[in-house]
């Protein structure tokens, strides 16, 4: 007979793993990378693949030379960064934008910190952000959503969001949310199927990988922040303008996907609702008020660096803090 | 359905063992009985190596207040007073008893007929349950009458019966309602009349189906007891969960449970409670879930007092041969042994073994801030910073996030996707800050 | 031109008043102190290991400085050294106190004492010790789990991969007891390096009957009494079944060691035996 094994409690294990949680992410973002091959083409194989292996090859080495420890891309995190950044990217980016990308991604905002769990801000996120930054010629240039797309520079168009920036009443009416919800529509071309993002958000709440609590709060601050705002200019047009907002851009990619990253999110129940309200405050200002037409990548950005105040702040609610609440 | 407020995991049940009957376990050649069954203070030994014991002679006497009496559970010779390894392996004082035929001390009344009407007040009734050794067997031992009597400024209100039994695999519970559901009402009446109270409250888990409906139906001919059909979710069965989940009221941080107005008994501590106040029967022998899915006969045993694992593993049909671990208790709270000539106690309720595959811990990986321990700590606590306090002996931080208030149920390294040894530190981190409290209190008296 | 003069003018009169206002906030709130403090920290290792008895080397500094006499003061890390330099300083007389060395009290490796089960938890010694008796069945001997290598600031301690016992490096350790502390079975003794690193002591701590502990492990002090009977210096004493050799009135003849039935006597450092070795024992890998 073996020796026998002698560990402490408890014994069994719910066999939810890292890896688990990972590619239940990577699963969930199946259908809007189906949406975007119909729509993007080849562009968006190109630049997903592309970023999926930079950032496992940047991490593997990085790991392996830089910190001389164990890799550690059997756990699928590097890929889902990989896929993240690439979703938030137009499918025309030349690759070596996105080479760049993946290495900030990694190298900056994941391995610098100390790896997976140490980095405060979300790593796909800081590698957008860095790009938006480094070149926003390339990355604010959207081509056009065409079936079956096999160019890789196709034409190129305005965003919903630009014309939501612009502010055209009559131009923001024209606009057909059903394409929106389909993904008919210009933008980073892992963002734009509002159903596909749905249909996703439905898998990892039935898989229990997140709670609803950050997307909801999120896109319901969203809505109502700027219902609120344009309700001068009659209900019926605040409801559509808020409808918009919810579905154009980054917003339920962001929302759904980049926000509720375990490592850069709140611990607690309320600090997650308090981060999605506050996430969907920032983004709505900057839409309309900042000099981007979108604001969901920064938003996140900063309440990334705010998730450790929330922590300390917002606490769970012990059993018996309220002794004899019948 | 009702169920307690705050965190929760809900492990697959596998009560293999869920429909077997209560079997009598054969008598062991050699009992070896613990001093220490119990929290609290060991008993003090009262017989001497060559003296002659019948099942029911008292071995050993309390020693204290939280203390407990220990009978005999043989009949035979003490063929020695000496130290025995214990499941954690270190060294406990033992009585060692030679077993001859089954001879019972004639006070004990053994046959079957239930006695429903008990005559004794209130204190008899208590100084009877201190005298027949009555802990509470769901695990924790802690001596009944203790919690029977509450300090002076607190009341009881309401009685509850602990028949919860939501640690995974264990059945004992379950089996011995099927068997003996009238000695357990009768049971559960004698506690309302030792504590005065007109409520009783039966908590069951809805996985029990059969033990909900025969008790339901029972209950009817008693006067105050409810059974109440709870949802099933782990720690269902700790005291201060089960409080939540039937009255909807907390224990303060540090209070006794008794300051809510319930006072908590397991189903079978009821059942012990019968026999000792009913029949004169002290605690020297219980039912235990010997179970594991390679087993070949898998049971509820009722089993005496002191009974080497060894044997009851050979009573359920030998130790499998790829058998990795073997646990006392359920595999949540359970304590893993390998000691296999340890005996069982009071608190034994069950014996698990796993299969090598099951028996492995994964390797750990580094936290990627999920929040599950978070949601899943019952206490509403947060594991992953009490565990990393510990780990860097920063012991300030853990006492300022109420470490003392784990109950070390297993929710956060169970639920842990990076598989991390939460709860192993801290426990330690819980003991080491207790002791601190402690002395910094005596330190304030002086 | 004109903009880049203004500039310059600009931040050097504002670089210039924060200065001076720094200055006198920096006088006001200064904190008067010994400046030897200073200079005797600098002197002492910075290990903040707490073996000289006081909470870090700022308060040991501390504690020296005001002291009359270093007598009984001795960091143990810097040894005598750092303390005749720290005594030039101060004015003051350096007492010599003998170097000092973690020494590990249990021989237990893998082959003397066999491993019966096999521990998967959190890798530290204190859960360990807190949840069972451990891999062997001896309930006194070394856990492995390393809590003093974790604990060792000098980085002095090591787990030896074969043994699995923990390996102390003499040249680094200060004998500051860390180490000793730390151990939940307390196997971990600060006894005088002696001369080239010449120790005696028993290597166990079982206080189980002899049977008993001879059953967990091959080296085990069964406390049968024969090094005390032995020892002509009255050094070794011989309580809870296991023997204890005093380091003030050990002389180091070592006719203990030979006579130790079970090889629990550990000798270091001496050079081999003409005839032959009597020890069965792997004294090397305790090196």
């Amino acid at each position: 007979m073996n020796k026998l094994v002698v560990s402490p409690s408890p014994h069994i294990h719910s066999g939810l793993t890292t890896a688990q949680c990972m590619y239940g992410v990577l699963i969930a973002l199946l259908p809007a990378f189906f949406v975007s091959l119909y729509y993007f083409g080849l562009g968006a194989l190109l630049v997903t693949v592309t970023a999926v292996l930079s950032c496992v090859v940047f991490e593997y080495l990085i790991q392996k030379y830089l910190l001389k420890g164990q890799p550690t891309i059997a756990n699928g995190s590097a890929i889902l960064t990989g896929v993240l950044l690439a979703f938030n990217l137009p499918s025309n980016l030349p690759l070596w934008i996105v080479v760049i990308g993946s290495l900030f991604a990694i190298g900056v905002g994941k391995m610098a910190f100390g790896g997976l769990g140490n980095n405060i801000f979300n790593p796909a996120l800081a590698g957008r952000i860095f790009l938006l930054i480094s070149f926003p010629q390339q990355m604010t240039t959207w081509p056009r959503p065409q079936a079956f797309n096999m160019a890789l520079d196709g034409e190129t168009g305005a965003t919903t969001l630009n014309i939501l920036k612009r502010g055209n009443i009559d131009e923001i009416i024209n606009i057909d949310v059903m394409e929106m919800l389909i993904g008919n529509a210009g933008g980073s071309f892992g963002e734009v199927s509002a159903i596909a993002l749905l249909a996703g958000f439905a898998y990892l709440l039935l898989k229990r990988i997140i709670t609803w609590h950050i997307p909801v709060s999120i896109i319901a601050t969203v809505f109502l922040f700027s219902f609120f705002v344009t309700l001068h200019e009659g209900i019926e047009y605040a409801l559509i303008f808020a409808e918009l907002q919810i579905f154009s851009g980054g917003l339920l990619l962001g929302a759904i996907f980049m926000a509720t990253d375990y490592v850069t999110s709140p611990m607690t129940r309320g600090g997650m609702i308090l981060y999605g309200v506050l996430i969907g405050i920032i983004t709505v200002v900057i839409r309309l008020w900042g000099a981007y037409p979108e604001g969901m990548s920064f938003a996140i950005f900063i309440m990334n660096g705010v998730t450790p105040l929330i922590n300390n702040y917002m606490r769970p609610k012990r059993y018996g803090e309220v002794a004899k609440n019948g | 359905m009702k169920t307690f407020r705050i965190g929760g995991v809900h492990p697959s049940d596998n009560k293999l063992t869920a429909h077997c009957p209560i079997t009598q376990a054969p008598l062991p050649s050699q009992a070896v009985v613990l001093l220490s069954q119990h929290i609290g203070a060991p008993a003090q030994c009262i017989v001497e190596k060559g003296d002659q014991v019948k099942v029911g002679t008292l071995l050993a006497r309390a020693n204290g207040f939280v203390s407990a009496n220990i009978h005999s559970p043989v009949s035979g010779t003490i063929s020695k007073i000496d130290n025995v390894a214990d499941a954690s392996g270190y060294n406990k004082a033992a009585i060692y008893i030679n077993v001859e035929g089954d001879v019972w001390e004639e006070s004990i009344i053994r046959n079957d007929e239930l006695i429903r009407e008990c005559q004794l007040d209130s204190q008899a009734i208590i100084n009877k349950i201190d005298e027949m050794g009555i802990v509470g067997i769901g695990g924790a031992t802690f001596p009944t009458k203790v919690k029977l009597m509450p300090p002076r400024d607190m009341t009881a209100e309401v009685l509850i019966i602990n028949a919860v039994e939501c640690e995974p695999y264990l059945t004992n519970d379950h089996a011995l309602m099927l068997a003996k559901p009238d000695e357990i009402l009768v049971g559960i009446s004698i506690l309302m009349k030792a504590i005065h109270v007109e409520r009783a409250y039966i908590g069951i888990e809805v996985n029990k189906p059969d033990a909900i409906e025969l008790l339901q139906q029972k209950v009817q001919s008693y006067t105050g007891i409810e059974v109440v059909p709870l949802q099933c979710r782990y720690p269902q069965g700790g005291e201060k969960q089960l409080i939540d989940a039937i009255l909807r009221r907390q224990v303060a941080s540090g209070a006794l449970p008794i300051s809510t107005g319930a006072v908590v008994q397991n189903v079978a501590t009821a059942h012990a409670v019968y026999e000792a106040v009913q029949k004169n029967k002290p605690l020297i022998e219980r039912i235990v879930t010997v179970t594991g899915e390679q087993l070949s006969q898998p049971g509820n045993y009722l089993s005496r007092i002191g009974t080497p694992i060894s044997q009851l593993i050979e009573t359920a049909g030998g130790l499998p041969e790829h058998t990795g671990k073997i646990v006392l208790g359920g595999p949540m709270m359970g304590r893993a042994t390998a000691n296999i000539d340890t005996p069982t106690s009071k608190g034994t309720s069950g014996l698990l073994i796993l299969p090598e595959e099951q028996s492995h811990r994964h390797e750990p990986s580094p936290c990627i801030r999920c929040a599950k321990c978070v949601s899943a700590c019952p206490m509403g606590l947060e594991p992953y910073l009490l565990s990393r306090a510990v780990a860097v002996d920063n012991l300030e931080i853990a006492e300022e996030h109420h470490i003392y208030d784990c109950i070390e149920c297993g929710c956060c390294s169970y639920s842990c996707p990076a598989h991390r040894p939460l709860l192993d530190y801290i426990r330690l981190g819980k003991g080491k800050v207790m002791n601190i409290i402690r002395n910094r209190s005596t330190e304030k008296k002086q | 031109m004109n903009i880049i003069i203004t500039s310059i003018i600009t931040l050097a009169a504002i670089g210039l008043i924060a200065a001076v206002i720094l200055y006198f906030i920096a006088q006001h709130f200064k904190v008067e102190e010994d400046p030897r403090i200073e200079i005797v920290e600098g002197l002492l290792p910075g290990a903040n290991c707490g073996g000289c008895g006081k909470a870090g080397c700022r308060n040991f500094a501390e504690s020296c400085v005001k002291a009359d006499t270093l007598d009984g003061m001795l960091c143990p890390v810097g040894g005598n050294e750092t303390m005749k330099k720290i005594a030039s300083i101060l004015g003051k007389e350096a007492v010599e106190a003998a170097p000092r060395v973690a020494t590990i009290r249990c021989n237990g490796s893998c082959q003397n004492r066999p491993r019966t089960n096999s521990y998967e938890g959190a890798s530290s010694c204190a859960i360990t010790h807190n949840l069972y008796i451990g891999e062997s069945g001896c309930a006194y001997g070394c856990l492995g789990c390393g809590d003093c290598v974790s604990v060792c600031h000098l980085g002095a301690i090591s787990i030896d991969s074969t043994t699995k016992l923990p390996v102390v490096d003499t040249d680094k350790c200060g004998g500051c007891g860390a180490c000793a502390r730390t151990c939940p079975r307390g196997i971990i003794e600060v006894r005088p390096l002696g001369i080239k690193g010449r120790r005696v002591y028993v290597g166990c701590m079982n206080k189980e009957k002899g049977g008993i502990a001879r059953k967990s492990c091959n080296v085990a002090c069964i406390g049968c009494g024969k090094c005390a009977k032995e020892c002509p210096f009255d050094a070794i004493t011989i309580s809870n079944n296991l023997a204890y050799i005093d380091s003030n009135l050990c002389k180091m003849c070592r006719k203990c060691v030979d006579v130790c039935p079970t090889g629990a006597i550990q000798a270091l450092n001496f050079p081999p035996k003409k005839k032959s070795e009597t020890t069965t024992t792997d004294t090397s890998t305790q090196q």
